[in-house]
C-alpha cells in the first residue's frame, strides 16, 4: 500500500468562492424524493403488488435496471444536493456522501450482526431467557459438536496442506514445462464451478453400484478392475472426511497455483545461478532459496484457504447432507439454526467461528498500521 | 521456461532430457487428474439416461468388449452341479465359471447365454463404442412443465421438468445487481479514502480490513430477522443487499489499492480545471480503474453466481426466485440417483461461469493477484 498525499480542499476547490443555492438544493432534493418514490413504485412492482401475472423475463430485466439504476441514481442526486450547499459546509459533508453508503452498508451487515449475534449467543432457543455462557458450554461438549470440531481441523490440516503443497508442486513443475499456460489454465478452472457443482461431479466420480452391476463411477470402476470390492465411499467413516477434502483440494489448488506462480517469477534468476555455482543441488536451492523468498505468499495462500476451509459448508451438504460423521462446524451451525431454530446455540457456534478467524483479523490490522497512509 | 534455460548451464544434457520428461511428464499426468471429474460429467450429460446408468462414461471410447458371435444348444435340463461339457469346443467348466465367463486359449470367451434355458454365448472381443448421444437431458431439466420422453423399449413417459431456464434467469437477476452496486459503492468509498481527508477516515478503513475476514455466518442470524421486519425476506432485493454487504470489504480494499496509485498530477489538473469532486470521480477515477473494476467485477460475479448459502437462507424455498445452486442441490436431495438430470444440471450451472472464466481469465487472475496483497 502506497502512502497517497491527497488533496487539500482549500487549494482544489472551484476558484470562484460558491456560496448557498436553494434553488439547486431544493431542485435536488425533489429530485431526491422523486427518486425515491420512484424507487418504492419499482420495489412494489417487484414484489407482484401492482401485476403479479407479469412475465418473469420481464420482472428480470426490470429487476436489474431498477437495482443498478436505483443506486446510481441515488448517489447522483444524493451529490447534487451536497454541491449545491455553501462551499465550507460541502467540503465537510462531501466526503461522506462517498464513503458514507459503504460505511452503512459494512455496519448494517457486518459490524452490527456481529455484535447483535455475540449478545444473542447467551439467549437460549427462543432468544428470551438470558443463559450465560450455556450454549458455549453445549457447544464444547455435545457429540455431534466435537465431531464436526474434529472433522473442520481435518479440513484446515489437511485441505490447507494439501492446496498449499500441491499448488506450489504445480506451479514448479509448470514453470519448467513446455506447456505452462495450458497447464495452468486447466488446474485453474475448477475455481470457476460452484461448490454444489463439484458436489455433484465428484458424486459421480464416487458413484456405488452393487458387485454384480457395472460400476458407473470412475473410482470403483478402477477398484473393480484392480480386482478390488466396490466401495459406498461417502459412508465410510472417517475416510469420507477426506474425500470430501479432495473436492476442495481440487477447486483451491488452482488458486494457489496462480499466486505461487506469480511469485516464483519474481525469484531473481542470479540468485539461483549463484547458488548452482556453489553446488546447491536444485532441491537445495529450492528449500534454500526459492522457499524463503516466497514466503510472503505461501503465507498469504495459507491463510486465504484456511479461513476458507473453517467455513466449508456447501460441499459437505450436497455431498453427505452431513451424514455418516461428516458434519462441520457451518453444517451445525445451519442445522442449530433452521431445523431446530435454536437462534441461541446457532449464534453461540458462529461466534465460536469469529474467533478462530480473530487472529487473522488482529495481524491484518497490524499490517495496516504499519502502513504511512493511516 | 526461464528456469529451463538455467537448468541448461547447470546440468549435462542427457540429465536435461530425463528431467524434462519427469517434469512435462507428471505434469500432464496432474493435468489428466484434473480434468477427469469435469470430462466425465460432460460426457454423461449428453449420454441417454440407460446409458448413464448402465455402463461407466469412459466406454463412449472406443473400448475391447465381449460380443457374442454365435451360442451353442445343450442339452436340456442338463444338471449344474456337475462338470458342464462343451463338446463343440472340447472344454469341461463348472457352472461358475460359467456364469462369470471362462477363456478360451484362442482369446474367445464362454458365457451362459441363458441359464436356464441352457444356451452358451461364444464371445469375441472386438472394438466398440457405446456413443449414443442425445440432449434429451438438457432439455428435461430446462423446461419447467411436463415433457415426454421414450424409454430403451419403446414405452412414451410422462415427467415433470426441473425448470433450471428458470432458475438460470433468477441467477442472472441474482449476479448481476450484485456486482454492479457494491462496485459502485465500494469504488466510491476507495476514492474517498485514497484522496480526500475527512474525520474519522483511518478509523473506517481499519473497519474495512478487519471486516475482510469475518466469517458470513455470523451475520446471517440478525440480517434474516431485519429482512422479515422489513417483509424483503424471498425477494431479489434481499439478496442484493446481502451480497453487496458481504461482498464489500474485499472490494473497497482492492479499489483502495489500486485507486491510490493513480498518478496525483491527473486529479490536481482535474481539480484545477474546477471539477467538482463527482466529475472527478465520474470522469475520472472510474474509467482510469476500469482494470481493477473489470477484475473484481469477474471475481464477484462468480462468487455470487456459485454462492449457495446465502441465496439458500435469504431467499427460502419460495419456488419462483430460486436460483441454480439451489435448484441444483434440491435435486440431489429428492433424485439423488438420476445422474442425467443431476449431470446435465450440473453443467448448465456451470456454463456461463465457464464462459466467463475462459474469457476474461487473464482479468479474473489479476484480480487474485490483487487480492493477494492481503495479510
Amino acid at each position: 500500500m502506497q502512502p497517497t498525499t491527497e488533496i487539500d480542499p482549500r487549494q482544489t476547490s472551484t476558484p470562484h468562492v460558491k456560496s448557498w443555492e436553494p434553488g439547486q438544493f431544493f431542485l435536488s432534493l425533489l429530485g431526491l424524493l422523486v427518486t425515491l418514490v420512484v424507487l418504492w413504485w419499482g420495489f412494489l412492482f417487484l414484489r407482484g403488488d401492482f401485476f403479479p401475472d407479469a412475465q418473469n423475463w420481464f420482472k428480470a430485466i426490470f429487476a436489474i435496471v431498477w437495482g443498478v439504476g436505483g443506486v446510481a441514481s441515488l448517489f447522483t442526486v444524493s451529490n447534487m444536493l451536497v454541491e449545491a450547499l455553501p462551499n465550507d459546509v460541502r467540503r465537510r459533508i462531501q466526503p461522506y456522501i462517498f464513503v458514507g453508503p459503504g460505511v452503512a452498508f459494512l455496519a448494517w451487515f457486518l459490524l452490527i450482526p456481529l455484535l447483535r449475534t455475540f449478545y444473542q449467543s447467551f439467549f437460549d432457543a427462543s432468544s428470551t431467557n438470558f443463559v450465560g455462557l450455556d450454549n458455549y458450554q453445549s457447544a464444547f461438549t455435545d457429540r455431534q459438536m466435537l465431531e464436526s470440531f474434529k472433522n473442520n481441523l481435518l479440513w484446515l490440516v489437511l485441505g490447507t496442506g494439501l492446496c498449499v503443497v500441491l499448488g506450489l508442486l504445480i506451479a514448479v513443475l509448470a514453470d519448467r514445462s513446455s506447456f505452462e499456460n495450458f497447464a495452468k489454465a486447466l488446474i485453474f478452472l475448477p475455481m470457476a464451478i460452484s461448490f454444489v457443482g463439484a458436489g455433484v461431479i465428484f458424486r459421480f466420480m464416487f458413484a456405488y453400484q452393487p458387485v454384480d452391476q457395472p460400476q458407473i463411477g470412475v473410482l470403483n470402476a478402477v477398484l473393480v478392475a484392480l480386482g478390488g470390492q466396490p466401495q459406498a465411499w461417502l459412508a465410510q467413516e472417517p475416510w469420507n472426511t477426506f474425500f470430501l477434502i479432495i473436492v476442495l483440494v481440487w477447486m483451491q489448488t488452482g488458486y494457489a497455483m496462480v499466486l505461487f506462480s506469480a511469485a516464483l517469477k519474481g525469484v531473481p534468476e542470479d540468485l539461483l545461478e549463484a547458488a548452482r555455482i556453489d553446488g546447491a543441488s536444485e532441491v537445495q536451492a529450492f528449500f534454500g532459496i526459492i522457499i524463503p523468498l516466497i514466503k510472503g505468499t505461501i503465507i498469504t495462500v495459507t491463510t486465504t484457504i484456511a479461513i476458507f476451509t473453517l467455513k466449508i459448508f456447501d460441499v459437505v451438504i450436497v455431498m453427505t447432507g452431513g451424514q455418516y460423521g461428516t458434519e462441520v462446524v457451518a453444517t451445525q451451525f445451519y442445522r442449530q439454526f433452521f431445523t431446530n431454530r435454536n437462534f441461541g446455540y446457532g449464534s453461540a457456534i458462529a461466534i465460536v467461528l469469529f474467533i478462530a478467524v480473530l487472529p487473522v483479523m488482529i495481524y491484518n490490522l497490524r499490517q495496516l498500521r504499519k502502513t504511512e497512509a493511516f | 521456461m526461464a528456469v529451463a534455460a538455467r537448468a541448461r548451464t547447470a546440468g549435462s544434457k542427457r540429465s536435461k532430457i530425463t528431467s524434462g520428461i519427469l517434469v512435462n511428464g507428471s505434469l500432464i499426468l496432474i493435468c489428466i487428474l484434473w480434468v477427469i471429474p469435469t470430462l466425465g460429467l460432460l460426457i454423461s450429460s449428453v449420454r441417454t439416461r440407460d446409458d448413464i446408468n448402465t455402463s461407466g462414461w469412459w466406454q463412449v471410447f472406443p473400448h475391447l468388449e465381449y460380443a457374442t458371435t454365435r451360442t451353442i444348444q445343450l442339452t436340456a435340463g442338463l444338471p449344474l452341479d456337475q462338470p458342464i461339457v462343451v463338446s463343440d469346443l472340447g472344454v469341461t467348466i463348472s457352472d461358475d465359471q460359467m456364469r462369470a465367463g471362462y477363456k478360451l486359449p484362442d482369446g474367445k470367451q464362454i458365457k451362459w447365454d441363458n441359464r436356464r434355458a441352457r444356451t452358451v454365448a461364444v464371445q469375441e472381443q472386438n472394438w466398440t463404442t457405446t456413443a449414443n448421444f442425445t440432449l434429451e437431458n438438457y432439455s428435461s431439466v430446462l423446461v419447467g412443465q411436463q415433457y415426454t420422453y421414450k424409454t430403451a423399449d419403446g414405452v412414451e413417459k410422462t415427467d415433470q421438468g426441473q425448470d433450471l431456464s428458470g432458475a438460470f434467469i433468477s441467477t442472472l437477476v441474482v449476479a448481476i445487481p450484485s456486482t454492479v452496486i457494491p462496485i459502485l459503492i465500494a469504488a466510491c468509498a476507495a476514492y474517498a479514502f485514497a484522496w480526500l481527508r475527512f474525520p474519522g477516515r483511518g478509523l473506517m478503513f481499519a473497519l474495512v480490513v478487519a471486516l475482510l475476514v469475518v466469517p458470513l455466518q455470523v451475520a446471517l442470524i440478525p440480517i434474516l430477522k431485519d429482512y422479515t421486519s422489513l417483509g424483503i425476506t424471498g425477494t431479489y432485493l434481499s439478496l442484493w443487499l446481502a451480497h453487496t454487504g458481504f461482498g464489500l470489504p474485499l472490494a473497497t480494499y482492492l479499489l483502495y489499492n489500486y485507486i491510490s496509485t493513480l498518478p496525483r498530477e491527473i486529479l490536481e489538473s482535474a481539480q484545477i480545471d474546477g471539477a467538482s469532486q463527482f466529475t472527478t470521480f465520474t470522469r475520472l477515477i472510474l474509467p482510469l480503474s476500469i482494470p481493477a473494476l473489470a477484475s473484481f467485477a469477474i471475481f464477484q460475479f462468480l462468487w455470487v453466481w456459485n454462492d449457495y448459502l446465502v441465496a439458500l437462507i435469504f431467499l427460502g424455498s419460495s419456488q419462483g426466485t430460486q436460483v441454480l445452486t439451489m435448484r441444483l442441490a434440491n435435486i440431489v436431495g429428492s433424485r439423488g440417483q438420476d445422474w442425467y438430470l443431476l449431470t446435465s444440471g450440473a453443467f448448465i450451472s456451470m456454463l456461463l461461469p465457464l464462459a466467463v472464466f475462459f474469457g476474461l481469465q487473464r482479468f479474473f487472475v489479476r484480480g487474485l493477484l490483487a487480492g493477494s496483497v492481503k495479510g
